[in-house]
């Protein structure tokens, strides 16, 4: 197998009259971290999901590992089972303890035994540094430690590839710091990560590559170094120029 | 024989009744349960056919008297040669009529479990089914517990009605005694004091079954 982790390719998306996504093409090497800024309302989350095929591509073609994923012949649970996903307001599972958060998927659908399962999911948890919060509830737990757990949940299924959907903007400033930590380690550890992000910090030390995307398109896409200080678009110099000011650089 | 005799005279009559009211309760709660999980189901994630067939069932149901429906299984049936015990129709008419009560309670409760949590559920690699299963109905059962208690309260009382097709329930013993004893008013005065009873006991069940299974976070907004 290649290196090549994740091959999206001609992604179009209509909502309605609104096209949303008009043919976007890009690649994840393994190991590698992309981080995808731009607008809201410029696709961005949908594009994660048109991936994992929580929301169906109307045309376009994704491969994971080689494997053709949009092909209707694919078991598609199967596959989002290798895929993680870390949604921006967390979505942990309301009735399940930490512990069963990050533990249900090991059981029900890798059908791994209960007591293996528990030791995997409380290795993640120790992971994202909350071994002592594995009998709370996500309501009992602030914005910062819900989405660490709901990393150690993705991390858990052992995934090819981890997709964050802007993983701090439900965070209070000061719980931005711990969730980033936890992603830079991952950057470190090899994790492949594709991630949508506004943490300007955290794309230029950790990204290999950042896209900038517009309505719907791809304008630019290349190491943080060269898009910072030498856009090939002007429009991207804008952008990341604006967003800077506007976020910082927290994570760093 | 004053009032405190004859109700202590009665009582024993009227407890036999008691029992088949609680059975044609608990009969027709569970079928409707069932029913009615079945129901919402079919109306949030069906397809096109059986939310039309699980749409139609709940409306014409709800949309016509529970008498109605008990009399034509009891008395219109026999007409096309299927004949029903008292009891029998008594616990199909009131389980099929609570089924589409109930679903629509359950649709409420499952619509009311964030949309996140199935996009969650499916990402992490469960199918619609294991979504269903070990998500969205967790949550479901435990917000719908407010209202559902009405409709075993509801469905206590209602179950009077199953004297009307002469099934041997409380209402129907407290009737036959009246009938002899021409003490009409003491009579329902106790049966009035039984179903009383029945209801507050249920209630503090249903209550303390709620406080037992709450998860925080995860319960529906003050009552």
């Amino acid at each position: 197998m290649s290196e090549m982790i994740l091959k999206v390719e001609d992604i179009h998306k209509n909502y309605r009259e609104l096209e949303v996504l008009k043919g976007i093409s890009f690649e994840v090497k393994r190991g590698e971290t992309k981080v995808v800024i731009g607008p809201s309302g410029t696709g961005k989350s949908t594009l994660l999901r048109c991936i994992n095929q929580l929301t169906p591509p109307d045309k376009g073609r994704v491969w994971l590992d080689g494997v053709k994923i949009t092909d209707p012949k694919v078991d598609i649970n199967k596959i989002r089972s290798s895929i993680g996903m870390v949604f921006q307001d967390f979505n942990l599972f309301a009735h399940l303890t930490a512990l069963n958060n990050v533990r249900i998927g090991l059981m029900k659908v890798k059908e791994m035994e209960k007591r293996e399962a528990t030791d995997l999911a409380m290795e993640e948890l120790r992971r994202v540094g909350l071994g002592d919060k594995t009998s709370s509830y996500p309501a009992e737990l602030s914005g910062g430690q819900q989405q660490r757990v709901s990393i150690a949940r993705a991390l858990a299924m052992n995934p090819k590839l981890i997709l964050f959907d802007e993983p701090t903007s439900a965070l209070d400033p000061e719980l931005i710091g711990e969730v980033l930590e936890v992603m830079i380690n991952l950057a470190k550890e090899g994790m492949t990560m594709l991630v949508v992000s506004h943490e300007m910090g955290f794309a230029r030390s950790v990204a290999n590559e950042i896209i900038f995307m517009e309505h719907g398109v791809i304008i630019e896409e290349g190491a943080p170094q060269q898009l910072f200080t030498k856009p090939k678009h002007k429009r991207t110099g804008e952008f990341l120029h604006k967003i800077t000011e506007l976020y910082g650089e927290s994570g760093k | 024989m004053n009032f405190f005799e004859l109700a202590w005279s009665i009582l024993p009559a009227l407890l036999r009744g008691t029992v088949v009211t609680l059975e044609i309760t608990g009969i027709s709660i569970s079928i409707g349960f069932i029913l009615g999980i079945l129901l919402a189901l079919g109306r949030i994630y069906g397809n096109k056919s059986i939310y039309i067939v699980a749409t139609t069932y709940v409306e014409v149901i709800r949309g016509t008297p529970l008498l109605t429906q008990l009399f034509l299984l009891y008395f219109g049936l026999p007409s096309i040669g299927i004949m029903l015990s008292p009891f029998l129709a008594a616990i199909i008419g009131m389980g099929l009529n609570s089924g589409a009560y109930q679903a629509e309670y359950f649709r409420g409760a499952i619509q009311a479990v964030k949309s996140g949590q199935m996009m969650a559920a499916r990402s992490v690699g469960m199918n619609k089914f294991k979504a269903v299963r070990y998500i969205i109905l967790p949550q479901m059962l435990r917000l719908v517990i407010p209202s559902w208690s009405n409709e075993l309260i509801y469905l206590v009382k209602y179950s009077s009605l199953a004297y009307m097709i002469q099934a041997p329930e409380l209402m129907a013993q407290g009737k036959v005694i009246a009938a002899k004893n021409f003490r009409t008013f003491e009579v329902f005065i106790v049966v009035a004091f039984i179903y009383l009873v029945i209801v507050l006991i249920l209630s503090k069940i249903l209550d303390i079954l709620e406080k037992r299974i709450r998860i925080p976070g995860l319960q529906t907004q003050a009552v």
